[in-house]
């Protein structure tokens, strides 16, 4: 444990921030008893309930591993968190199971108001994440440190993946930017239901640090459905893809790879610049973006991005 | 309104007359139309530009990687699911009846489904695991559904077809919810997608795997109009006038089946095509089913490419899924024609 873990006492502005900001907002709402999530006087938590894959990887990050009673089902990083219990995600939280594990904090989604409104009349102590942007991860990482007295270590935290995204910006400082299309999902073995990153939101912001124009980026929208014609019309000159599952076969790959060649006149097929990354990191928000972006920097400007460390 | 309505054959062969060639035209210049609109301006002189290379050449690509298969696939499907609503709404005497009515659509959706979430990735000439999966459950279906029409009865039961086809189209669908339950975030995002119909078909490989089903279905229509007059009217008249009964119900019932699995594979299950399409055209020709047979299926060609136009500039360039105009322009059109009709 580190001094900062130890440290018990922590102000209401120390724990501001939007994402607390929000929690107290919504706990305005709620009967009486929630509000004491918000004070100050509490002691930091020792069993945390976390519903938010990125949240638990930034505290197993920031060294609170050990504090994690249970994890939502979609949880698969740290490995650690294969041995600890379940208790739903995102539209099956186990309100039953949570109670049951005597948590003295639940990490939830702001979108999930039913379980925020039964946890706080059970008076747990809740932690509201808010999906956003890639600033928000420092931010949030900062924020959550706060909310279980481990400010230091989140500070430490936050600076790591600080200083990781600057190294990147300096190395590609001044190159071209080339117009690149991100691709979250398609039909496996055919170019159909094409989903990709529009301007906004994580994956947006780690393209535009990893030194790529996105060419959706004036479309103010996480992810948008698009036809082969629009694809055609945008030309992007790289195409990233995302998949969030093990690699495959090398077979399999190249031939996933070659569904491309439908659409011969995108110069980023003319040229052989699709590249399919698999891993399940790309999805998420937390610490790990990091590799995300060198990744992505990588792919983009392999002259510039050295491999390895 | 099905009320047999069969005409004397002169009045018939004038009715066809007038209204194939009016919606054939329809029909020819909404395939002819939609592939020239759409969000990127193209010149024509370019697409059909032949010194240019073809990978060098945007606006023939995107004249015919994109948009032509996206009219054809529009016109293969919506000319399939209206003529099978007509069929199915003679074969099972009942105006609400849609191609979907007897579990073909949830079948070959449960397919899709269960491709979708354990990531099949096969896929040979152009076809994906997803599109054959979802045939296969429409043949699963229909199989069913059709065993359990003859289990129940000697002949061919359509009260037994009805019932046994609406209750595996509610068991397919908490097995379609089950199977989207188990499945992780993304894929479940992806079969929802699915489900809202999409013809962006990206090349003519799952248009011509379709094909041959459809269009043999679309034969074996034409065989059809002058039995469903009859059978839509009463069973046992139909036989005392010379109607082979059980041989026209197994025809029309496996006709109609595979034909909107194919279609359904092909372009999701795009809804409202199968009953309002069959019921506005009755509204124009009258009711005799060797008019109303062709015209449906000349007229679900042009209101379903024409659906797909607006889906693919709506928004542009995000893609609005043709199931969702479908249902918007469909629903409160036949509600209004509904209410007009007293």
């Amino acid at each position: 444990m580190t001094r900062a873990d130890r440290g018990s006492g922590f102000g209401i502005r120390d724990s501001g921030g939007p994402l607390a900001a929000t929690a107290l907002l919504v706990a305005l709402c709620l009967p009486a008893p929630a509000i004491a999530m918000a004070q100050p006087s509490q002691p930091p938590p020792r069993r945390i309930v976390s519903l938010v894959p990125s949240v638990t990887e930034t505290l197993f990050a920031m060294g609170a591993g050990s504090r994690v009673a249970a994890v939502s089902s979609y949880d698969n990083f740290p490995p650690d968190v294969e041995a600890l219990p379940r208790v739903g995600a995102l539209f099956d939280p186990d309100v039953e199971r949570i109670l049951s594990l005597r948590p003295d904090l639940v990490i939830v989604y702001g979108s999930q108001t039913d379980l925020i409104a039964r946890l706080g009349r059970a008076s747990v102590p809740l932690y509201v994440y808010r999906h956003g942007s890639l600033a928000d991860v420092t931010t949030g990482i900062r924020d959550l440190g706060a909310r279980i007295g481990m400010a230091d270590a989140a500070r430490t935290l936050a600076a790591t993946v600080d200083t990781a995204f600057a190294d990147i910006r300096a190395r590609l400082k001044g190159a071209s930017r080339p117009r690149t299309m991100l691709v979250i999902g398609r039909e496996p073995g055919s170019l159909r239901a094409i989903n990709v990153s529009g301007g906004f939101g994580f994956l947006h912001d780690l393209l535009d640090l990893a030194g790529g124009a996105n060419v959706f980026g004036d479309v103010k929208r996480e992810s948008m459905l698009v036809s082969t014609e629009t694809v055609l019309a945008r030309k992007p000159d790289v195409i990233i893809e995302l998949h969030y599952s093990e690699p495959p076969l090398p077979e399999a790959l190249t031939r996933d790879r070659a569904t491309w060649q439908q659409l011969p006149g995108v110069p980023a097929v003319k040229a052989g610049r699709v590249y399919l990354l698999y891993g399940g990191e790309l999805v998420v928000p937390g610490p790990r973006v990091v590799l995300t972006a060198q990744t992505f920097a990588r792919a983009l400007h392999p002259d510039l991005m050295p491999w390895g460390r | 309104m099905i009320d047999g309505g069969a005409l004397a054959g002169a009045t018939v062969r004038r009715r066809l007359l007038v209204w194939v060639p009016i919606f054939g035209a329809v029909a020819f210049l909404a395939i002819i139309g939609a592939p020239l609109i759409g969000t990127t301006p193209i010149r024509l002189d370019r697409v059909f530009d032949r010194s240019l290379p073809f990978a060098d050449n945007v606006d023939a690509q995107i004249f015919f990687i994109a948009r032509l298969p996206r009219a054809l696939a529009g016109a293969l499907v919506g000319a399939t699911l209206a003529a099978a609503g007509v069929v199915f709404q003679a074969l099972l005497r009942n105006p609400l009846a849609t191609p979907f009515t007897l579990g073909v659509s949830a079948g070959s959706a449960l397919g899709a489904m269960l491709a979708i979430t354990f990531r099949l990735h096969l896929s040979f000439w152009g076809v994906s695991a997803v599109t054959a999966a979802s045939f296969i459950g429409s043949i699963g279906a229909v199989a069913i559904v059709y065993a359990l029409a003859r289990a129940r009865h000697r002949g061919f039961s359509t009260n037994v077809l009805l019932l046994a086809g609406v209750t595996l189209n509610s068991f397919f669908s908490a097995l379609i919810l089950f199977v989207q339950y188990l499945a992780d975030s993304s894929e479940a995002m992806r079969t929802m997608r699915w489900l809202m119909g999409d013809l962006d078909v990206a090349g003519f490989g799952p248009i011509v795997a379709s094909l041959p089903l459809c269009a043999a279905a679309l034969v074996a229509f034409a065989w059809l109009p002058r039995a469903l007059n009859l059978l839509s009217l009463d069973a046992d008249a139909a036989a005392s006038r010379g109607v082979n009964v059980l041989r026209v119900q197994r025809v029309a019932f496996f006709s109609a089946s595979m034909a909107t699995g194919a279609a359904v594979s092909l372009g999701g299950p795009i809804g409202f095509i199968g009953i309002i399409v069959p019921h506005l055209v009755r509204l124009i020709v009258g009711a005799d089913h060797r008019v109303v047979l062709p015209a449906s299926a000349l007229f679900g060609a042009a209101f379903l490419v024409a659906c797909d136009v607006l889906a693919r500039t709506a928004m542009a360039p995000v893609e609005v899924p043709v199931g969702i105009i479908t249902a918007l322009i469909g629903g409160p059109f036949f509600l209004w024609l509904l209410v007009r009709q007293r």
